[in-house]
């Protein structure tokens, strides 16, 4: 779907999902989807509620069973397999330690099936509780840890076995603001240092850019784009992602060929040609807009007229509206001296450059 | 390519994935599947083999309908569906206003004595009801201290019947009314008093609307105990005829299993319209309640928890006297003539007689009940929770569940000996032992239990099961590490109510009982049939004694229980 995003080299592929379909009842849940994910990578599912990004997961997991569709793990075919031969380790939302047992017992509780030496079970623990940032907490019981410090306990209990795949169900989602933002720091280093392939689940984009090598979004069932944060940031594919992902202006707009496009009256150069006559819609980020000052803009600047400014301490959403354009308004992300020193309020006529590259057009 | 539209399933691929089961989800599955089964014969078995009985004569032969023809033209038949419906309707009428305005008592006052009056009004549920029909007759009967109050009237019939009812319902109605009040929202008391409402306008317009569904529950489950209880109308009913008494009439008196298996679908009639009406108010009572609710805190006010306490002091009273009569009794020589202590009717009355086995039997039987009912009841709803796929099976196992609680002991007694009497029945080898007391009494109070079960099991994290799949933990180590013990206070619940209920039973068992499993809740029956109202009472009085000391060891375990692992409990449902 985007011509952006590397082509994989299919031998390198760790985990290969072609064709996965999911219905329940009448609802299709999943249509038809298919990934590649190498090994090593941490790849986040993004999407609005209910899109299917567990119900993913748990296939990939063997707790739902696709109703078509192949599964590839590491060169073997999984797709019938039970979640118990499986290879993976799972984080939920809910944490799920058990609550009657030590820290040290739930981090354990895969080992212990091992039949390995007890010496070896105690090392491993104390390893993996070290790795998490919680040395000391192999006595204590979950419900005697904070939100945070359980999930990190899920965390070690899921990598105990050194797992080939780790899958993480929201796991930050029930944790404040502060807390997630630490832990997420967190667990994309030590998914780094352990190098083990990763997939993660959210709704919250900001998560998702920030952790991952690269990003799956999903709509309704569907992959909509896969890429890297930046590409799916710096070149959606497709309007869903361009809106869901960040803060974005569309114009809606007709082709005149050659790279351009009218909007209203105004006339914009784009990266992107279509034949003259074709409607389109033309999506721009906030922050790549240039506003200046009357007298100061360049010559292709175009004269515009300030609606509002919203304050938001280190810089300003500057709402304007396009001189003989339609009405067509756009929102330009301002940094805050830019705002002060320009001298922007409502009401005044300023110049905004709109610069051809960062012009995506899409149908 | 890792996008979707490079990867659409080749024809081959999109043929519809049939998943490898692992052999421990086919062991969950083949229990499952176990228990619908053992639900099924232990249960329908016995109900289809009433059905058939009804339509045959005592050849066997098909007859139609002809059985209930006959029945219907019986007027004295006829006159004991009357008087059953309105026995237990005025009985229904009386105790849930008494147990509604004790519940309100208890959540709505700042009365003291609040943990011995939920105690006192507890204490019915430890005796048989036929404990609370001898009291009655030694208060009201012919040589009753108390006659006089009747004003000529005789205890033995409808009245006594009334007012032991009345005493045996009375827990059972409190403790469903009790919870609807509980649950009510306490934000809207505040709202209510913010805005200076009367005490008087917030009943009306709070309290009562909120209890609606908890009260028609309170009603149901009142009026199908009074229609199925058989203790009761046998001790005290004298010649008054009610529908469970024909049944013992029919099945016990003239061995017409054909007529007793008629009276028994008509006496399923109410019940089950009392179970269906209960199973739709249960479901908007839990409705009513998913948003999050504060509790209430009442506050202090004189004259309000004055009256409150007046009235529960009354009814708690009201209920000691009862069990005291009964008490007093059995360590009494004579009523009314010789008060004297004396310990003969424990000693001549029940162990030179040798009714005492019978006792030992009942301690045996609910014991049994108490185990096994428990791991079979326990086990069952958690494969039932827990264990994927298997719709159909699922929605048979909570169906089966939840149908015991519309079936009268008397029906369900009548059902085994019906189904495992017959001579072609494999499992024949179970009448007349203790097995069969066991099993009949477990399907008896089956659906209560099965509740507490998959209320404590839907508690647990859902994720237990996927996590332990993940780190190739077999789901039954997890089972017994971590879900037995978790849900170890909900499972000692079941024992108890198990062993309190299976101490007291006599409708389901009075059938099945031979002479060396003879129960003592049927040595009472007996002995109050033979005139010995003393030892009938001595037997009584160690029942209430037996399921008291579980009670306290219940409560002592549990304590400990908490307390010992409260470092996890405390904290980790926080
Ligand atoms: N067992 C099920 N039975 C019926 N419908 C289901 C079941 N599981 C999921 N669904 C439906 O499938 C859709 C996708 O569910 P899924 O849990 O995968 O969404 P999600 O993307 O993880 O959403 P969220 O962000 O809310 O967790 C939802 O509409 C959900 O209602
Ligand atoms: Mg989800």
């Amino acid at each position: 779907m985007t011509p952006n995003s590397p082509a994989v080299p299919a031998d390198d592929a760790f985990l290969r999902l072609a064709g996965i379909t999911k219905r329940f009842g009448q609802f299709e849940a999943l249509k038809s989807v298919g990934l590649t994910i190498d090994r090593g990578e941490m790849v986040v599912f993004l999407g609005p509620s209910g899109c299917g990004k567990t119900t993913l997961l748990r296939i990939i997991a063997g707790l739902e069973t696709q109703d078509t569709g192949t599964i590839v793990q590491a060169g073997k075919d999984i797709s019938r397999l039970p979640a118990i031969k499986r290879d993976y380790g799972i984080v939920f939302q809910s944490y799920a330690l058990f609550p009657n047992l030590t820290i040290f017992d739930n981090v354990a509780y895969g080992l212990v099936n091992r039949r390995q030496p007890r010496k070896t079970i105690a090392g491993r623990v104390q390893e993996l509780l070290k790795l998490v940032g919680l040395p000391d907490a192999g006595a204590k019981y979950p419900g005697m840890l904070s939100g945070g410090q359980q999930q990190r306990i899920a965390l070690a209990r899921a990598l105990a076995t050194a797992p080939g795949l780790l899958l993480l169900d929201e796991p930050l989602s029930a944790l404040d603001a502060i807390e997630r933002v630490r832990l997420r720091g967190e667990i994309r280093a030590l998914q780094q240092r352990l190098g083990v392939t990763t997939i993660m689940v959210t709704h919250d984009q900001e998560e998702a850019l920030s952790m991952a090598d690269r990003i799956v979004v999903m709509n309704a069932g569907r992959i909509e784009q896969v890429g890297t944060p930046r590409e799916v940031y710096g070149a959606p594919a497709t309007p869903f992602v361009a809106d869901f992902i960040g803060k974005i202006n569309v114009l809606p707009a007709v082709s005149e060929g050659g790279g351009r496009f009218r909007v209203g009256g105004v006339s914009l150069a784009a990266a992107t040609e279509l034949p003259a006559g074709t409607s389109a819609r033309l999506y721009l980020r906030p922050e790549e807009i240039g506003v200046h000052a009357d007298g100061t803009a360049p010559a292709h600047a175009l004269p515009a007229r300030i609606a509002k400014i919203e304050f938001l301490g280190a810089f300003c959403l500057v709402g304007v509206v396009l001189d003989n354009g339609d009405d067509a308004s756009l929102v330009c992300n301002v940094p805050r001296q830019l705002a002060d020193g320009a001298g922007l309020a409502p009401g005044r006529v300023v110049g905004v450059t709109l610069p051809a590259p960062a012009i995506r057009v899409l149908g | 390519m890792s996008t979707a539209a490079a990867s659409l399933p080749p024809a081959a691929t999109a043929a519809r994935v049939v998943p490898k089961v692992h052999w421990q989800e086919r062991l969950a599955q083949g229990l499952l599947l176990l228990c619908c089964v053992l639900l099924a014969v232990f249960l329908l078995g016995p109900l289809a083999a009433i059905l058939v009985k009804s339509v045959q004569d005592k050849d066997g032969a098909f007859v139609g309908l002809l059985q209930f023809r006959e029945y219907f033209a019986t007027p004295a038949l006829q006159r004991s569906i009357w008087n059953t419906l309105w026995v237990a309707t005025t009985v229904t009428a009386i105790t849930v206003p008494l147990a509604f305005f004790y519940a309100y008592a208890l959540t709505r006052s700042r009365m003291p004595g609040k943990i011995v009056f939920r105690m006192i009004a507890l204490t019915p549920i430890l005796a048989p009801s036929l404990m609370s029909a001898i009291s009655f007759i030694q208060w009201f009967g012919t040589q009753g201290l108390l006659k006089g109050l009747l004003g000529g009237a005789s205890v033995y019939g409808p009245i006594g019947i009334i007012m032991s009812s009345i005493y045996a319902t009375f827990p059972h109605a409190l403790m469903i009314v009790l919870t609807a009040l509980l649950l009510s929202d306490g934000r809207l008391y505040e709202a209510a008093e913010s805005l200076r409402t009367p005490t008087w306008r917030k009943f009306f317009t709070i309290t009562l609307p909120g209890a609606k569904y908890g009260l028609v529950s309170a009603a149901m489950v009142v009026f199908s105990y009074t229609v199925s209880d058989f203790g009761i109308p046998k001790v005290i009913g004298g010649n008054f005829n009610i529908l469970a008494v024909d049944i013992f009439k029919q099945v016990i008196g003239q061995q017409n299993f054909n007529k007793g298996a008629v009276v028994s679908l008509v006496l399923l009639v109410p019940v089950l319209v009392a179970f269906l009406v209960d199973w739709r108010m249960q479901g908007r009572l839990h409705a009513q309640f998913t948003a999050r609710a504060v509790p209430y805190v009442p506050k202090r006010k004189r004259w309000f928890d004055t009256t409150m306490f007046a009235y529960c002091t009354i009814v708690a009273l009201l209920l000691l006297l009862v069990l005291g009569m009964a008490v007093y009794t059995s360590f009494i020589k004579l009523w009314p003539y010789d008060k004297s202590f004396s310990l003969r009717h424990y000693q001549y009355g029940l162990i030179d007689a040798g009714v005492i086995s019978s006792f030992f039997n009942s301690l045996k039987m609910a014991f049994f009940t108490a185990v096994f009912g428990t791991m079979f009841i326990f086990a069952s709803a958690y494969l039932l929770e827990k264990t994927r796929a298997m719709p159909l099976t699922k929605g048979a196992v909570r169906l089966l569940a939840s149908i015991p609680m519309a079936v009268p002991g008397m029906v369900l007694g009548l059902g085994y000996i019906l189904f495992f009497n017959h001579p072609d029945n494999p499992l024949h080898f179970l009448y007349h032992t203790m097995a069969i007391l066991v099993l009949a009494t477990v399907v008896h109070y089956y659906t209560s239990s099965h509740l507490t079960a998959v209320t404590a099991l839907k508690a647990l994290d859902n994720e237990f099961e996927a996590v332990s799949a993940s780190l190739k933990v077999p789901f039954y180590k997890t089972f017994f590490r971590v879900t037995v013990p978790v849900c170890l206070p909900a499972i000692l619940d079941i024992g108890r109510y198990l062993f309190v209920n299976a101490m007291v039973t006599i409708s389901a068992v009075v059938f099945l009982y031979s002479p060396s499993t003879q129960l003592a809740a049927v040595a009472i029956l007996n002995m109050d049939e033979a005139g010995e109202i003393g030892a009938a009472a001595a037997m009584a009085t160690l029942i209430v004694a037996s399921s008291t000391v579980v009670c306290i060891v219940y409560a002592l375990v549990t304590r400990f229980l908490l307390t010992r692992t409260q470092q996890w409990r405390v904290s980790g449902l926080a």
